[in-house]
């Protein structure tokens, strides 16, 4: 096991020298200029120029490759051309939200999805199963925007018990914290709480049906011993590859929730760089979301063999 | 009914889970009791430096952090800021200055005269007006710490107006040592001397900015009047909170999570009057005026008679409507200046104030011998001003017969094409859309989509030698008067060449909470004098 993961750690060095070669090319190919976008409405052709000039955008391909391959091997990502801060600097201000908003949006989707899975496999076929599955099928056709209006419009503004807006740090007490987090993860949630519930169902469906689960039954264990103690554990697989893909949905795609609830995550951050033309950021944080994804998936490999003894690397 | 009487329980709820101590208050709320300004700026401020860029969000940071030698005021007349006194010599060759006492950065240093030199120095590298000042200027030396002088090649009337510019790029005063920072790269650290300080620790770009009161500041005793009198800050702490979502800010001002939203979107007013603790007004006395620009290098708006053409066809009232949704959020302004401002008027504006005539201008595109060369609308569909302009202009174009293409794209895109001087089919364009804050159009020196200086000028690229004659001119005026008369010359001469047309004059109101008072009506949204109860 530990030289499986060694090579797929080593593994991972050449995934990341491709994805910073695509990276950097594919911004090199991109039509758009930073140097417009800084000067702004009011520049002259030669303040434009000047501003090029002085951020070496006219160096050629190679040279600039190298000198930004350099500086990342260095763990420079280099300066925002914008804010004039460090990379490093800008990421590491807007990683907790993303990380705590990911977090909060696994925990409710898993909480409530898995079981209302078990439940609609178990139930197969009854007005349970349908509300379930009809549950699942709204939790995944609404868009999170919408949702996230119509939860701040009744907990917030309606109700008035949780904010509308806004992030605070653990570290500024849980409350605070949490009561920030409630309508984005729940907003973001759902819709991952429908695809696991998909699957978990399906995936129920097939173990319930295998001879060991009627062994069990006829044995006299309960349902709940039958349906967790067994058919789950026996179920987990295609689960946990499911929420291992949910959680690389949730980081690249909590740029709606972010917007909505105003988070200065990740995705908000990558987004206003793709619109600037910030190129030092953009390419900081796709390599970084890089090499989130190759390390989420292999830590869904690991778990697969502690699940099911008779996966083996 | 529902929701009051879920409304009602869960509160009760809220307030037993208080009572057990399981939760706490929240950070926000703790601070809104506090003397903390909540304010949602019009934009992200990601650029600290206002010297560096002309981004008005920039440019009101500027304004919190850092002072000016002079101002402009409400009633348009040049006053001392920074400056105590100052005097010009006989020959009008040489100004002296002498600084106000009790100057001081937020570092404890002591304003002195060569910070000043070196700020107008830099500034004088980067702003159009400043160049110009800066083309008479034989000298500038410190007599001592508190008084310096410039010393002119030639009079250049005009000094004290530049010196006072209050919009981008703003003259404003910064340490010797940022000061000589390269104009075309940005300075690694804000210092001002004005009312508030800012907080390079809590800035996080994208989401909050910090300030907190300069209590070294010493204001003038005059009040308030735009960027002039005592700048008295009423408030210990400003959070600049940028809330991205038009909708979440309205339901933040809504729910008192924001104290103040600087430019709620025009279709979101209603509701927001609608709310008896938030006040919608226009502290904006000047507005903004949307532009429609041509470009003069390639076929066929190369042809003045194709750019005469749109004047009989562009309707103000429709504009206006488009950008600020309705008639009461601005004016139709028949100006090349700013309306409301001493060098506006409407001299030779028959054209586009007369009656509507597709006729007429289909007349002057066959007099142009438009062959059915493509024209290319560029627009930013993220920018609502820009794109409902460009949506009008190429139903126009249309109506017309042209053959128009519109380009929609994001804004960055759009100055990245923008900047492209060559024909349509190798990337370039026919016309942009835009639009410039009042104080910006307001006179020929700081009026650049209305120079003809070709290729060295704004994007469009204008050529009039006449315009730029005029403007010189203007420069050189002895007095108001004079400067009127070159200003109503310019404006008739606009209305030949038509290096830009202007589409409306609109107001892009504020809203804020009840319990925020002082707010002071000025083109720039300025902090100080404002109080929260």
């Amino acid at each position: 096991m530990l030289a499986y993961i060694v090579r797929r750690l080593l593994a991972t060095i050449p995934v990341m020298g491709v994805v910073a070669v695509f990276v950097f090319s594919l911004l090199y190919l991109t039509p758009g200029d930073p140097a417009v976008v800084i000067a702004g409405d009011f520049a002259t052709a030669e303040d434009i120029a000047r501003i090029r000039e002085r951020l070496g955008l006219n160096e050629p391909f190679l040279v600039r490759f190298g000198t930004w391959l350099w500086a990342v091997l260095r763990g420079d990502l280099g300066v925002s051309i914008f804010t004039n801060l460090p990379v490093t600097t800008l990421i590491g201000q807007r990683v907790e939200p993303t990380v705590a908003l990911t977090i909060c949006t696994m925990l409710v989707s898993v909480a409530l999805a898995v079981p209302l899975g078990v439940i609609a496999a178990w139930r197969a076929g009854t007005l349970i199963d349908r509300v379930v599955m009809a549950f699942a099928v709204l939790g995944f056709s609404v868009p999170v925007f919408v949702l996230a209006y119509v939860l701040i419009f009744v907990f917030s503004l309606e109700l008035e018990l949780l904010p509308v807006q806004g992030y605070t740090s653990i570290r500024e007490g849980f409350w605070p914290f949490l009561e920030r987090m409630i309508l984005p993860s729940l907003a973001l949630g759902i819709t991952f709480m429908a695809l696991i519930a998909r699957i978990t169902r399906a995936s129920m469906l097939e173990v319930l049906s295998q001879d060991y689960i009627r062994t069990a039954q006829a044995k006299g264990l309960d349902t709940g011993q039958v349906l967790v103690g067994h058919a789950l554990k026996n179920a987990a697989v295609p689960i946990i590859t499911i929420i291992g893909i949910g959680v690389a949905l949730v980081i690249g795609g909590v740029v709606v929730t972010e917007t909505v609830f105003a988070i200065p995550g990740m995705g908000r951050l990558v987004v206003d760089a793709i619109l600037r033309r910030d190129y030092p950021v953009i390419q900081g944080i796709i390599l970084i979301f890089s090499a989130v994804y190759v390390l989420i998936n292999l830590l869904v490999d690991i778990s697969y063999t502690f699940l099911d003894p008779r996966i083996r690397y | 009914m529902l929701f009051s009487m879920l409304k009602a329980s869960a509160r009760v709820a809220l307030v037993a889970g208080f009572a057990a101590g399981a939760l706490v208050p929240s950070d926000g709320v703790a601070q809104s009791a506090s003397n903390t300004l909540k304010f949602i700026p019009q934009a992200d401020l990601r650029v600290l430096d206002p010297i560096w860029t002309t981004g008005y969000i920039t440019r009101n940071h500027g304004y919190m952090v850092y002072d000016t030698l002079f101002a402009v005021d409400a009633d348009f007349n040049i006053r001392p800021q920074m400056v105590d006194t100052w005097t010009v010599s006989d020959d009008k060759l040489t100004y002296t200055f002498t600084l106000r006492d009790g100057l001081k950065f937020h570092d404890g240093q002591l304003v002195r005269s060569v910070d000043c030199i070196a700020s107008i120095q830099r500034w004088g590298k980067r702003d159009t007006f400043g160049q110009s000042a800066m083309q008479a200027v034989a000298a500038m030396e410190a007599v001592d710490d508190k008084t310096f002088k410039i010393v002119l090649k030639q009079p250049f009337p005009l000094l004290i107006e530049a010196l006072a510019k209050p919009s981008s790029n703003v003259p404003f005063i910064m340490p010797e040592r940022h000061a000589k920072t390269d104009a075309f790269e940005q300075i690694k650290e804000v210092i001002g001397s004005g009312p508030f300080k800012f907080v390079a620790s809590e800035w996080v770009p994208g989401n909050k900015v910090v300030y907190v009161k300069n209590t070294d500041y010493v204001p003038r005793n005059e009040p308030p009047s735009w960027g002039a009198g005592g700048k008295v800050a009423k408030v210990d702490r400003i959070e600049w909170i940028y809330i991205p979502d038009s909708a979440t800010a309205a339901a933040a001002l809504s729910a008192g999570e924001v104290d103040w939203w600087e430019q709620p979107p025009g279709d979101l007013l209603p509701i927001l009057e609608r709310d008896p603790n938030i006040k919608v007004e226009n502290i904006d006395p000047l507005g903004s005026i949307g532009v429609i620009r041509f470009n003069h290098l390639q076929p066929p708006f190369n042809n003045p008679k194709m750019r005469q053409a749109l004047l009989h066809v562009v309707n103000q009232q429709d504009y206006l409507l488009a950008i600020a949704g309705s008639e009461k959020n601005g004016k139709t302004c028949y100006s090349f200046f700013t309306c409301g401002t001493p060098m506006a008027s409407e001299a030779g504006s028959e054209v586009m104030k007369g009656p509507r005539s597709f006729e007429k201008a289909k007349e002057l595109i066959k007099e142009a011998g438009y062959n059915g060369e493509k024209i290319v609308v560029l627009s930013a569909t993220d920018q609502p001003i820009v794109h409902s302009q460009a949506l009008l202009t190429t139903d126009l174009l249309r109506q017309l017969g042209l053959n128009v293409e519109l380009a929609a794209s994001d804004w960055g895109t759009l100055l990245n094409r923008r900047a492209v001087k060559e024909p349509v089919d190798k990337g370039g364009w026919s016309i942009f859309h835009t639009w410039w804050v009042g104080t910006d159009l307001a006179n020929p020196a700081v009026n650049a989509p209305l120079r003809g200086n070709g290729a060295a000028g704004w994007f469009g690229w204008s050529t009039d030698a006449k315009l730029e004659e005029l403007r010189n001119a203007w420069y050189a005026a002895p007095d108001a008067d004079a400067q009127k008369k070159i200003a109503i010359e310019m404006q008739q001469r606009g209305w030949e060449v038509v290096p830009f047309i202007p589409t409306a004059q609109f107001i892009l109101p504020t809203a804020f909470r009840t319990n925020i008072t002082g707010v002071i009506v000025a083109p720039v949204t300025f902090m100080w004098n404002v109080e929260k109860k």
